[in-house]
């Protein structure tokens, strides 16, 4: 017989392993390929350093230009709420914490449950809102793909879910946690091969990008 | 205590023989009324309807068990008056609590089934080998578990499994199960069958459920898992008195830190309290007591299937219960060679590509339209 509790049994066992191992196999792939594949060798003399410039645009543009700003104030305001907040209930929530604790031994304060359920909250209304905006805005919605509404489902899942758990709204419980677990596992197997990857390659662009500007001696 | 017909004293007649008095019954009755979620008003109506009922004749099985869940109902106090009410429910077959032994009990059994065709209750407790397991792995005065399970429950009018090995398999059914241990509700398909569960169960849960039984003359409204939503309605963590240190985020870090001392949620220590279905935090233990929560220590969630494979007893529920660092290490590494047998392969097919580039002319495009 199959019931609530097997199935949460099942997303913490043998289905946590499956998604850890495609993760971890797929963004490793990924990373050494970008790695490996590299850059042509440049020629140029090079007019200044690229480790400072790097790192200095890994930081600058992850703050938006004030004409990025203008043009895009939804994009930014919304964008910067629902993913700082998601990173907090990921990284701050009490449960989470044990969790990484048992896979990696490290482990740092949480923040009480109220704030979580609180930053959760709002996350949570500022996805729909991404949706909306991404629906409705004229551009926006010619250039989103199938792809892009995929990536939305899975991270409004996990959210979704992991919201809904937290205050108990479905009955029982070990259903709506497996729900979450389950989700969240969608989310790492689709990370190393969707736009979600950017996770993990944003910054790694961003100290190519900045790298480049150094060597020709450009702003970065 | 030899094949004893079942009387026709009433329980009412009975308790009082043993000296209950009416004021004490009243106050068990009170107690079954708010245990079962019934408004207090119907107290009086409990009474009434247990003081005429007949004594049910009951037999209870006992297989692959360590006898916990018998020792749970025996040794709860003094004599209660919930063990006044199994007292003096007609307990016909019991293989630990009865004198008769051998054939005489094994005559006992047959002869409570005979006499009380479609009536009697039967309560197990333990595990039962399967019908494709070797027969030999427990029996009873030669039979298998499985046979006499099945011949006894054919004309009982309802199945009570207590404790976890009878719910859901239990001890002898986890990791790998040797025996290949089942629960009754795996075998029994046509009878009701009540889950009680938990290792043990708390013993008011187990008369409770009787005494539904004998006032109401049906069985409790159950759940998912076919135990009475009674008692198994909430979870212990939504019952629990820390959980206000669980919402505030206050969780003890260790069994002697300041926040055990304090009293502090103890989800980080592994407490099973969020996934777990059982009436420990609201009836307690131990007439009343206290509770393991309340003695500091984490629920286990002994009351929930496979609570024997679900991980460490100390590792919060969050945590995953088998993968380890070691997997992922391995995974990460498999990963960073076909990452690079992938970027090798492309490096290659880009330098045959400009190898073997063939320009195409203006004229030859022409040509071809
Ligand atoms: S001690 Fe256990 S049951 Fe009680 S609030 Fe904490 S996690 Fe929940
Ligand atoms: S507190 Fe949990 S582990 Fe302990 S008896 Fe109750 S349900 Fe079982």
């Amino acid at each position: 017989m199959s019931g609530s509790m097997e199935f949460l049994l099942w997303t913490k066992g043998p289905m946590f392993d499956i998604a850890i191992a495609i993760f971890a196999i797929g963004l490793l792939v990924r990373i050494t390929e970008i790695f490996m594949l590299g850059r042509k060798k440049n020629f140029a003399e090079a007019r200044a350093g690229e480790w400072g410039p790097g790192f200095r645009t890994m930081f600058t543009r992850t703050v938006a230009d004030p004409g990025t700003f203008q043009r895009a104030p939804f994009n930014v305001v919304v964008g910067w709420v629902w993913h700082i907040g998601f990173l907090m209930a990921l990284l701050l929530f009490l449960p989470h914490i044990a969790l990484i604790e048992s896979l990696t031994g490290l482990s740092w304060p949480a923040l009480p449950n109220p704030v979580i359920s609180l930053v959760t909250s709002v996350t949570l209304v500022a996805l729909i809102a991404t949706l909306v905006h991404r629906m409705t805005h004229p551009v926006k919605r010619r250039i989103s793909t199938v792809e892009d509404y995929l990536v939305w489902a899975v991270v409004f899942a996990v959210v979704l879910t992991g919201w809904l758990a937290y205050y108990r709204l479905v009955n029982p419980y070990p259903l709506v946690l497996g729900m979450h677990i389950l989700s969240a596992e969608i989310m790492l197997i689709l990370l190393p091969f969707t736009k979600l990857t950017h996770i993990f390659t944003t910054f790694i662009a961003r100290w190519y990008n900045g790298a480049a500007f150094g060597r020709k001696g450009v702003q970065s | 205590m030899a094949a004893r017909k079942p009387t026709d004293k009433t329980l009412g007649e009975s308790l009082r023989e043993r000296g209950v008095s009416r004021r004490g019954f009243l106050k068990f009755c009170a107690a079954t009324a708010s245990m079962m979620a019934l408004p207090p008003s119907m107290a009086p109506a409990i009474a009434a309807a247990l003081e005429k009922a007949k004594r049910p004749s009951v037999i209870w099985l006992s297989f692959q068990e360590c006898t916990g869940c018998t020792e749970s109902l025996t040794r709860s106090h003094a004599p209660t008056v919930e063990d006044l009410i199994l007292d003096v429910i007609s307990l016909d077959y019991h293989h630990t609590l009865q004198a008769a032994a051998g054939d005489a009990a094994e005559h006992a059994r047959e002869q409570a089934m005979a006499a009380n065709p479609g009536e009697y209750l039967v309560i197990v407790d333990g595990s039962i080998p399967g019908p494709d397991a070797n027969p030999g792995f427990s029996t009873v005065a030669g039979h298998s578990n499985y046979a006499m399970l099945m011949e006894t429950v054919e004309n009982a009018a309802a199945v009570i499994a207590v404790g976890s090995c009878a719910t859901f398999g239990g001890l002898p059914a986890a990791n790998p199960n040797p025996t290949g241990a089942m629960s009754v509700m795996d075998l029994v398909k046509n009878k009701p069958v009540i889950n009680v569960s938990g290792c043990p169960p708390i013993p008011m849960v187990i008369t409770g459920v009787i005494a539904h039984y004998l006032t109401f003359g049906r069985l409790p409204e159950l759940d998912a898992y076919n135990r009475p939503m009674a008692f198994f309605g909430q979870s212990i963590h939504d019952r629990c008195y820390r959980r206000p240190f669980y919402d505030k985020g206050l969780f003890a870090k260790t069994f002697d830190d300041e926040g055990a001392r304090l009293g502090w949620c103890l989800y980080e220590l592994g407490c099973k309290g969020p996934t777990t279905y059982n009436a420990c935090a609201t009836m307690r233990w131990n007439d009343g007591t206290s509770w393991p929560v309340e003695a500091g220590h984490p629920c286990l969630g002994c009351s929930e299937p496979k609570f024997w494979d679900a991980g460490g007893f100390y590792n919060a529920v969050s945590v995953p219960t088998s993968a380890s660092g070691m997997n992922v290490l391995a995974a990460g590494a498999a990963g960073v060679v076909l990452g690079g047998a992938v970027a090798a392969l492309a490096k290659k097919q880009t330098k045959a590509a400009v190898a073997h580039r063939q320009p195409v002319t203006v004229e030859e495009l022409e040509a071809k339209l």
